[in-house]
């Protein structure tokens, strides 16, 4: 199923941009692997992923946005180099990205908008003449079937309705008269009706002849939309099907199939003491509640896409936010911690979700990335004491097997994992009665996954409790004691590793996918990314 | 330029180099032109500083006197721990721009508790500390709960405390002995004890120079010793990773103000001392030198982050250039050039030349 689908049809459909062993790396971080693909004149690919799969990276690279790409990319059987955005641009790529508020200059009008391009390219047409701008950004609206007022042009852009000023970064995109447009999960800010408004566009912009990349995690909008899909995963091309979507072997590839490289759990704990409990839980504004036992004892793994409630059950419990309704407690006792310090007073510790965002001290050594939240006990009469600091490091580098050359080294020089495992053993030297691991595994190597998996396990079996969110089923299915599945807030699946089966798991994962529930299931998914607070909220 | 690995927290006082280990990475890592720009942005202000102290000492025989070693101190020391209150504040990731109005308000305020108020030194000294801390609460309230972005919360506070010193004072300069507006005498004046603060002598030591020391010393121990001064730098390291760690950032980050405050205040009580009335526009000009000061501070030694020993040494390089440009005989005027220049180089120092990337500067956060 990776081969190219573009002879199927055999109608007039041809190749626009062609990628041949496309990769990219971030220093020692492979994020493209070798990536092939064509894209055709006349069709919307939609493509798909897991966060962390390489989506942006491609699209970065597809921009201009990351000109250190490797490998070759052919617009019309031409091979190019795709420099910088503008580069892109001439050359016939337009993207538009995901957040319309980047698009979008505060302080211009709008037809000053629809002409950002203009402004930006240098001394061609430095004077500005604002009734031929009104021509030239009504004549690049009309492209979308729009036809805006003067007093619409005129007005300050910061005041669009935010599926208007998607219009805008839209028409903007479409007046470079682009070969191949790129569309970064356009739909994520608008109503259902906006969204139809846009499908509108993009299907007449199809028959004109335009290659459309599209970028979504909502099924039912592909269904709706696209030719055919593109499943990214780990950097890879997991596949490349047409019409009709085998939606099943889609997510496979998306969630991960079983490989050799994922392993069976060898023994599956089952916890007997009960260390926390989730008490009707109300995870977003409109879900039902949700109740579960956390267990010591057992390596709990709860596996949800995004929006599932993952991680705001992981805040709930590290302290980062409060239950809109419902209780939690913690060893029999009411637990409502109203910051992290509390939780960590109570024995729970939160590996967050970002690690450079919320766990890392840049700069700062491992030892003292380690010991940051036992500053009290480094230290006697408040003075630290290095001897303190630097015993715990030592221990937990040796713990988690870290690969540094010292515990004085910056944190910074550690690869991804290592420094990963610098986080999880800086948390579990603690001795935590429940240790919360928010996508531990995100950007770390399958050797440091084991090494903090074993890690847990061990943890687990000294009467702890463990728990580990992940949106990868082979991540839950090898770290994992007890799966229990998030669908939309809700508990799907609760059941021990060993009596559950991959495709039981993957199916309650998906909830209702079947073709007629897609639509609404993706219109679910909708309404849950608008109640998503965004991580950047969290304020400190 | 190198990669600096030894960028950890100082071991030592911040004057003493990496310790072996470090050295020895460092070695195996960099070429040697790397360790030369590298030791470059490390010793350069070390360098600077003990080259101007060389030159005038030798060029200018009064230089090199004890009386004018301690003048050039108990000169710069008000500015210098006005520049101590700003790096506490740029430790947590923040700026405070009210230093130089709130020293100027603690002039003010000391002149009017003695000379109106009737009252003795340690009254005013009392009274001048609790107004810096709550100007520093003030600060902290503006930044913290009202979450105006620091740079903007302390410009808009330097004026109201500005505006606020010209009301309490009538916008006069408050002198022993002046006549008030009845036409009666005010009953009190600067008294001895206060003037202590600037001609008195601890030993050979004016004191200024002693509070200036023991603050630095006391500062360096808070800062890279206790427990304390590690959650503040990690609050300006990574407010949301300090947060999740369970330190308690808003705490901090008002501690850290109020510190400022402080500071600022103790700075404006060695300058009504020295100046030894309530002059009105004292204080005005100190805000600059101080974020100068404490911007040298980051740079110097390489350290790259707000210390300290630094700050003083950014200090000290100011007294000894401003004194020495006077004795050879520049105008008052190139005075400001030669501070802009030094903090030209500090600035490429900590963000142009050095490749750490943990500069934490002024400004850079904002919640």
């Amino acid at each position: 199923m990776t081969s190219a689908p573009l002879t199927t049809e055999g109608d007039a459909r041809t190749a626009v941009v062609s990628l041949s062993g496309v990769s990219f790396s971030y220093g020692s971080n492979v994020v493209l692997r070798d990536v092939n693909l064509q894209f055709a004149n006349g069709s919307i690919t939609a493509l798909l992923g897991a966060n962390g799969a390489g989506k942006s990276t491609l699209i970065k690279a597809l921009s201009g946005a990351n000109p250190r790409y490797s490998g070759s990319i052919s617009i019309a059987g031409e091979s190019v180099t795709l420099s910088s955005p503008t580069a892109a641009r001439n050359l016939g790529i337009s993207a538009v990205h995901q957040k319309v508020a980047d698009g979008i200059v505060p302080g211009l009008t709008v037809a000053e908008n629809v002409l950002l391009d203009d402004l930006a390219g240098g001394f061609r047409g430095l004077l500005r003449n604002s009734r031929r701008d009104f021509a030239e950004a009504r004549a690049a609206l009309a492209l979308l079937g729009l036809d805006w007022s003067d007093r619409v042009l005129a007005q300050d852009a910061r005041d669009l309705r935010i599926s208007d000023a998607q219009l805008v970064t839209l028409a903007r995109a479409l007046r470079s008269t682009p070969q191949l447009l790129i569309l970064d999960e356009p739909t994520s800010a608008l109503t259902s009706a906006e969204a139809d408004r846009l499908f509108e566009v993009l299907r007449a912009l199809r028959a004109d002849g335009l290659a459309i990349v599209y970028v979504s995690h909502r099924f039912g909008e592909i269904e709706a939309l696209a030719d055919s899909v593109v499943v990214l995963r780990d950097g890879t091309v997991q596949s490349h099907t047409e019409r009709p979507f085998a939606w099943h072997e889609i997510l496979h590839d998306m969630l991960g199939r079983a490989t050799e490289l994922s392993r069976q759990r060898e023994q599956t704990d089952r916890g007997e003491t009960v260390v926390a409990t989730v008490r009707d839980v109300v995870l977003f504004p409109e879900s039902a509640p949700v109740s579960l036992e956390i267990r010591g004892g057992e390596v709990l793994g709860i596996l949800g896409l995004i929006g599932a409630g993952k991680t705001e059950l992981a805040e709930l419990l590290g302290g980062l936010a409060q239950p809109v309704a419902g209780s939690l407690e913690l060893g029999g006792a009411a637990y409502a911690p109203r910051r992290p310090s509390d939780a960590i007073d109570r024995g729970v510790v939160l590996v967050p979700e970002d690690r450079q965002r919320q766990a890392i001290l840049p700069g700062w050594s491992v030892a003292h990335n380690i010991s940051v939240p036992f500053l009290a006990e480094s230290s006697r009469l408040g003075t630290l004491r290095g001897g303190i600091e630097n015993d715990r490091a030592r221990a937990v580098v040796a713990d988690l097997d870290v690969v540094t050359e010292s515990i004085d080294t910056p944190i910074d020089d550690l690869s991804g994992g290592n420094q990963q495992k610098v986080i999880v053993g800086r948390w579990l030297s603690a001795d935590p009665k429940l240790a919360v691991l928010d996508e531990p595994f995100r950007g770390v190597d399958i050797a440091a996954r084991r090494g903090i998996g074993d890690r847990l396990t061990q943890l687990a079996r000294s009467g702890s409790a463990a728990v580990v969110l992940s949106s990868d089923v082979d991540e839950i299915l090898e770290v994992s004691d007890r799966i229990v599945v998030l669908v939309a807030g809700s508990v799907a699946l609760d059941g021990y590793s060993d009596t559950l089966d991959r495709a039981t798991i993957v199916e309650a994962f998906l909830g209702s996918t079947s073709a007629s529930d897609l639509e609404q299931d993706a219109e679910q998914h909708a309404g849950l990314a608008a109640t998503v607070t965004p991580p950047e909220s969290a304020h400190a | 330029m190198s990669s600096n690995p030894t960028n950890s927290l100082p071991k030592g006082n911040g004057l003493v180099p990496p310790p072996r280990v470090e050295a020895a990475i460092d070695r195996v890592r960099a070429s040697v032109g790397d360790r030369v720009s590298a030791g470059i942005v490390r010793w350069g202000f070390v360098a600077v500083t003990v080259l101007l102290v060389g030159f005038f000492a030798i060029t200018e025989p009064n230089f090199r006197t004890v009386d004018n070693v301690f003048g050039m101190l108990k000169f710069i020391a008000p500015t210098a721990i006005a520049g101590l209150g700003v790096m506490i504040a740029m430790t947590v990731g923040g700026i405070d721009l009210s230093v130089g109005a709130s020293a100027g308000f603690a002039v003010s305020i000391a002149a009017w508790t003695m000379v109106i108020g009737n009252q003795v030194g340690g009254v005013a000294v009392g009274v001048v500390l609790v107004g810096g801390a709550l100007i520093g609460a003030l600060n902290a309230l503006l930044i913290v709960v009202a979450r105006i972005p620091d740079l903007l919360a302390t410009l808009t506070m330097m004026f109201v405390i500005v505006g606020l010193k010209l009301l309490i004072v009538d916008g006069k300069s408050i002198s022993s002995k002046m006549t008030l507006d009845n036409g009666t005498t005010a009953p009190g004046r600067f008294t001895e004890d206060f003037l202590w603060l600037d001609r008195g002598t601890i030993g050979p030591v004016p004191v200024p120079v002693v509070i200036f020391f023991l603050l630095t010393v006391l500062l360096w121990f808070l800062l890279e010793r206790t427990r304390w001064g590690r959650a503040l730098y990690a609050v300006g390291a990574n407010s949301e990773a300090a947060r999740l760690a369970g330190i308690r950032v808003q705490l901090y980050r008002t501690a850290a103000y109020i510190g400022c405050g402080l500071l600022a205040s103790v700075a404006g009580l060695l300058l009504a001392a020295r100046i030894g009335q309530g002059d009105v526009s004292a204080g005005n000009s100190l805000l600059l030198d101080a974020v100068a000061v404490s911007l040298v501070g980051v740079s110097v030694l390489g350290i790259g982050r707000p210390n300290a020993w630094g700050t003083a040494l950014g200090a000290v390089l100011i007294a000894v250039m401003v004194t020495g440009f006077t004795m050879i005989g520049l105008p008052y005027y190139a005075q400001d050039f030669g501070k802009g220049i030094v903090l030209l180089i500090a600035l490429l120092f900590s963000f142009t030349f050095s490749k750490k990337r943990t500069v934490v500067v002024a400004g850079s956060m904002t919640n």
